[in-house]
């Protein structure tokens, strides 16, 4: 094999430059030099990267290369866990989020997440997408209703629990599930959508629906998505970011990163050789 | 990675071992040993039953749960100390769960559970369900009454007579309620725990605040599992009268306790005047049983509610 030249090509470290060559401005979220820390561990290591709006960004990986806790330095969710340290900058619309927003809960609703398992609230279908809006006080009833009917609809779920509004969310099929934790997210308007495997439990029907649906979302929204599925990322992002190791080895188009990888980590792990 | 070829080539030179496996014994006197110690249990314990049943159940009747004690306790009923022992629960109740409930949530949510200072902490709750109760009595004479009640007639009402400085029923729950502490501190804690990560994080990250979290998300959640713990501290304070003989339960008074530094009569010590303190000890033997047999029944339906809410929690709890 001729891996040993092809070694001795690329370069040893990836210089990031974003692929759409704007200004740094101009991205909806940048992050630059991001270290995380569990404890004494360090799982992400000198991240930089920008999210470009109304794009779709996936992340792809091993387990345990850090890209779903990278996702969750995003919105802060990581700031939950105890003894957990971050350095570097992250900007959303130019203005820091870990030392100038100072209320997290803003943030988290600008930043929305939908995680890998299905997790709705113990509470009713309509009050499980109301709960964002009622955290959030508001406290009129019709515009709630009106807001819970137009997330469900841009979830595509209106027509299938129109009827049974008031029944306990668990009764729904896990890809409805699914759908009605994007639909609790886009409830309270927000800018970026953090998605951390969504389809990864799904059945292969309820997958093709959450694919559909990001599609149709990133004309609004600005979407960040972990996957471990790489059909997945080249079918639905535009641009993908390779990790490994707590490092990104590679960012670039998706075309370009699946056809034309620069580094071999990246050709490695796509080809399948390992992971 | 991928496994190695070399390594799988590896797997082909190991070799297979000699080795005879010895007949296992057919285990008769481990279960011979098991079975009859647990026989032995199960026939103190209708021993115990039967002896009570047989006793009371003659005593018990419409007039023996209405009506006060006559004649120096050998006649009439024991009305005062039912509702004596109701007033003294629901009193300890009010002041267990705000207290048990609040500290359960600090130690889960507001402190990392796995912390030094919060494992001391709750070794520490632990201890405290351990200690003797008439520790517990003597802490609550010393305390509540001497230091409390005192305080407030001395500083606060000004009066040298002894209004609240005295024994009364809201010292006496005050007393179980720090006995029942651990009870409802460790199975609120129990169920906030089991309450699946993935919940909180749905909150968070709609935007929810902690306190959003816990008031909307984790205390509905936890709500059979405080309900259990107010139960079971229900059903140990009900029986206990180490506790309350120095805090504010009484002999035998001759009308109802109606305001918080009333004192109070109670089942329990009641069982233990009437087996001690009568002077024809046979004449009182039918009311003594029938108070006995009430207090089990009472505690025996209040543990049984406490296991229906719990196996219907079980059921009901969030599949994550």
């Amino acid at each position: 094999m001729d891996t040993k030249l092809k070694t001795e090509m690329v370069p040893e470290l990836f210089e990031y430059a974003h692929p759409s060559g704007k200004k740094i401005d101009e991205y909806k979220m940048t992050v630059r030099n991001l270290n995380f820390y569990y404890g004494r561990h360090q799982a992400l290591c000198d991240i930089s990267i920008d999210i470009e709006e109304y794009k779709v960004t996936a992340l792809i990986g091993p387990s345990g290369c850090g890209k779903s806790t990278f996702l969750r330095t995003l919105n802060r969710m990581n700031d939950t866990i105890p003894n957990t340290k971050m350095e570097g900058e992250l900007k959303l619309d130019g203005v820091d989020i870990y030392r100038e927003i100072k209320d997290v809960s803003v943030l988290r609703r600008r930043v929305g997440m939908v995680f890998q398992k299905p997790n709705p609230l113990p509470k009713s279908i309509f009050e499980n997408v109301a709960y964002g809006l009622r955290v959030n006080g508001i406290k009129n009833k019709s515009l709630i209703a009106e807001a819970v009917e137009n997330a469900l609809r841009r979830a595509f779920l209106w027509e299938e629990v129109k009827d049974k509004l008031y029944y306990s969310a668990s009764m729904l099929s896990g890809g409805q599930q699914q759908r009605l934790c994007i639909a609790r997210a886009l409830a309270v308007k927000p800018e970026v959508i953090l998605m951390d495997e969504p389809a990864s439990a799904l059945d292969p029907l309820s997958t093709a629906k959450i694919e559909d649906l990001v599609g149709e979302l990133k004309k609004n929204y600005s979407i960040v998505i972990v996957t471990h599925n790489m059909q997945q990322a080249g079918r639905i992002s535009d641009y993908t970011a390779f990790f490994y190791e707590g490092r990104m080895v590679e960012f670039g188009l998706t075309k370009a990163i699946f056809t034309n990888p620069t580094m071999k980590k990246t050709e490695d792990y796509i080809t399948g050789r390992f992971g | 990675m991928r496994i190695s070829e070399n390594e799988i080539k590896s797997t082909d030179n190991i070799s297979e071992l000699q080795y005879d496996f010895k007949p296992k014994s057919r285990g008769t006197i481990p279960k011979f040993l098991t079975l009859s110690a647990t026989l032995i249990v199960i026939a103190i314990l209708f021993v115990i039953l039967l002896n009570i049943i047989i006793g009371g159940a003659g005593t018990i009747s419409w007039d023996f749960l209405t009506e006060p004690p006559l004649n120096g306790m050998e006649a009439g009923g024991i009305f005062p100390a039912i509702f004596g022992t109701a007033a003294l629960v629901i009193l300890m109740v009010l002041l267990v769960i705000p207290v048990g409930v609040l500290s359960a949530i600090y130690l889960q949510e507001y402190t990392n559970p796995d912390s030094k200072i919060t494992r001391i902490i709750r070794v520490s709750i632990n201890n405290l369900a351990g200690v003797p109760s008439i520790v517990f009595g003597l802490f609550g004479l010393g305390f509540f009454i001497g230091f409390i009640g005192t305080g407030i007639d001395k500083v606060l009402l000004n009066s040298d007579k002894p209004i609240w400085g005295q024994p009364a029923i809201i010292w006496a729950a005050a007393t179980l309620a720090l006995l029942t502490l651990p009870v409802v501190i460790i199975s609120t804690e129990e169920a906030l725990r089991s309450i699946p990560r993935e919940l909180k994080e749905a909150s968070y990250a709609l935007g929810a605040t902690k306190l959003q979290t816990i008031r909307r998300v984790l205390l509905p959640q936890a709500l059979p599992g405080i309900l259990t713990g107010g139960i079971l501290a229900v059903s140990r304070g009900a029986g206990e009268v180490a506790p309350i003989m120095f805090t504010g339960v009484a002999y035998y008074l001759p009308y109802l306790p109606s305001k918080l530094n009333d004192q109070f009569m109670e089942m329990g010590y009641h069982i233990y005047v009437m087996a001690t303190q009568s002077p024809d000890v046979e004449k009182t033997k039918p009311i003594l049983y029938g108070t006995v047999l009430v207090l089990l029944i009472l505690t025996f339906l209040l543990n049984f509610t406490a296991v229906l809410i719990r196996s219907k929690m079980r059921r009901k709890r969030v599949e994550i």
